[in-house]
């Protein structure tokens, strides 16, 4: 019980973390007035009222909010702390996987939900999304597999004792970090929601629908930049500090970054990414899959 | 590893009836949109039931594969079928009498099946990690066929993109293909 109350705490001060940096790099006021204003404004959603839309499909529009939190928590159950994490399976990369993908289902819900125009073209502009970065991050994923010998994300840390994995997969690494802003779909990845057609899946959302949705957006970034930091930066590996720290110290690190990088970044159009996902993103994981198998029958790990 | 408790089992019946109930309801609910997602719903009782057996990767790489899969084929399947929004009355069933009978002959076959056959008890322990063993029974001794299949696969595919697409080189770079840049209704993200 305690393991769970511990991961919904990390999960979602790592989601307050990325909100609130989010808010910091793109505001003036510094990071405490980016605190209160984050603090503002989800109190400010809470007792918002809830809006209405004429013959929306109400059973799958909540369904949609409600799993894009949900989900985001279902991820951080594999991300290892200390050696262990909450949910230990013998595939957590797969799980963490199918999480990020059921994000498709959830996002493009919450775009069909309310039977209005935006929304619907956000949701549809996700999946084109989704198809460009879902298979370089399923050969990123593999190749940290792939050197760890196991798809367990302890065993993935524990294989990074001598060397971090990012000095042997950098590709995999950044396909990796690009894709949580991806399926965060936030940054340079907003067009899902992007100001060009009124908010998109977030358009007819408001109150607490509207909370949840963005919660749940920022905690898949700061649970994933956590992943990022286990699995290609030596999760809690480090000299003197405990592993706890090692492994938040290493998270904010990653986030910050992705933050500070992405916001400098104009938004990509899902049509054009899809272009350059296929055509270099693809070839450029698989041939970093490639070494990387290679170096594993040297004997590199 | 299996869990073989009360509580395991009470599970799997309720899974089992999710599974079923939203099955059936892909051809009751009027939408195409609530038709894909119950599919889905059905698929991921069915992905928690093959976690419940200890088949952790199966179940994790059908959740995930079948939520990809329909994901892409709500675009699809509101882009192509009739009434989409779910705005007029339609139906989803055809070929009634011939489906029922399949279906109810399928099920008997099955459910006859697991309750009748002899199964034999398990020879050797079980695997510390049955990923890996499914992993080696598939690439081990059968890496032949796999790599059959795969590449069978992969030509069906480029074989159904070509026969569907309705613009060729020609239309891309010319009839002389002399082209330099391509004409594309959509011109893509990188330079060429």
């Amino acid at each position: 019980m305690t393991a769970v109350v511990a991961v919904l705490a990390g999960a979602v001060l790592l989601g307050a973390a990325a909100a609130i940096a989010d808010r910091a790099v793109t505001a003036r006021g510094g990071p405490r007035g980016a605190t209160t204003e984050v603090l503002r404004s989800g109190v400010r959603l809470l007792v918002k009222g809830r809006r209405t839309t004429v013959a929306g499909d109400r059973l799958l529009w909540r369904t949609g909010v409600a799993a894009v939190p949900v989900l985001a928590i279902a991820a951080a159950a594999v991300v290892p702390v200390a050696g262990r994490s909450l949910l230990s399976t013998s595939a957590d990369l797969v799980w963490f996987n199918a999480m990020e993908a059921l994000m498709w289902a959830a996002v493009w819900l919450v775009g069909w939900g309310p039977n209005s125009i935006h929304p619907l073209v956000g949701g549809y502009r996700f999946l084109a999304q989704g198809l460009a970065y879902e298979l370089p991050l399923m050969f990123s994923l593999i190749t940290a597999g792939l050197a760890a010998g196991s798809l367990r994300a302890t065993d993935v840390v524990a294989a990074q004792q001598g060397l971090w994995f990012v000095v042997t997969m950098p590709v995999a690494f950044v396909v990796f970090v690009a894709s949580a802003a991806a399926f965060a779909f936030w940054g340079p990845f907003a067009s899902p929601a992007s100001s060009d057609i009124a908010g998109g899946v977030l358009a007819e959302l408001s109150g607490p629908d509207r909370l949840l949705v963005q919660v749940g957006r920022y905690t898949l970034l700061g649970v994933s930049a956590a992943m990022a930091a286990a699995l290609f930066l030596g999760g809690g590996h480090g000299p003197w500090l405990p592993d706890v720290v090692w492994t938040a110290v290493k998270s904010l690190a990653v986030l910050g970054a992705l933050v500070w990088l992405g916001r400098r970044l104009p938004v990509v159009r899902p049509d054009r990414f899809v272009d350059v996902a296929w055509m270099v993103l693809v070839p450029l994981t698989l041939v970093q899959a490639l070494v990387v198998a290679l170096l594993v029958l040297a004997g590199a790990y | 590893m299996p869990d073989t408790g009360l509580a395991a089992h009470l599970l799997a019946a309720v899974l089992g009836i999710v599974a079923v109930g939203t099955g059936i309801a892909v051809f009751r609910v009027d939408s195409m949109a609530r038709a894909t997602f119950s599919l889905l719903a059905s698929f991921l009782a069915v992905a928690a039931m093959l976690g419940l057996l200890g088949l952790t990767y199966l179940a994790v790489v059908t959740a995930l594969m079948m939520t990809i899969e329909m994901a892409i084929m709500a675009v699809f399947m509101i882009m192509f079928m009739m009434n989409p929004a779910g705005l007029m009355p339609m139906t989803m069933t055809h070929n009634q009498r011939g489906s029922f009978v399949a279906g109810t002959t399928t099920f008997v076959v099955l459910t006859a099946g697991v309750w009748l056959v002899d199964w034999p008890a398990r020879g050797g322990s079980l695997p510390a990690d049955a990923t890996r063993q499914l992993g080696e029974a598939i690439m081990g001794s059968h890496m032949l066929v796999m790599l059959v299949i795969g590449i069978g696969l992969f030509a069906t595919i480029l074989a159904g993109t070509v026969l569907a697409t309705a613009r060729g080189r020609y239309d891309r770079f010319g009839a002389e293909l002399d082209r330099r840049e391509p004409s594309d209704p959509l011109p893509g993200g990188l330079p060429r």
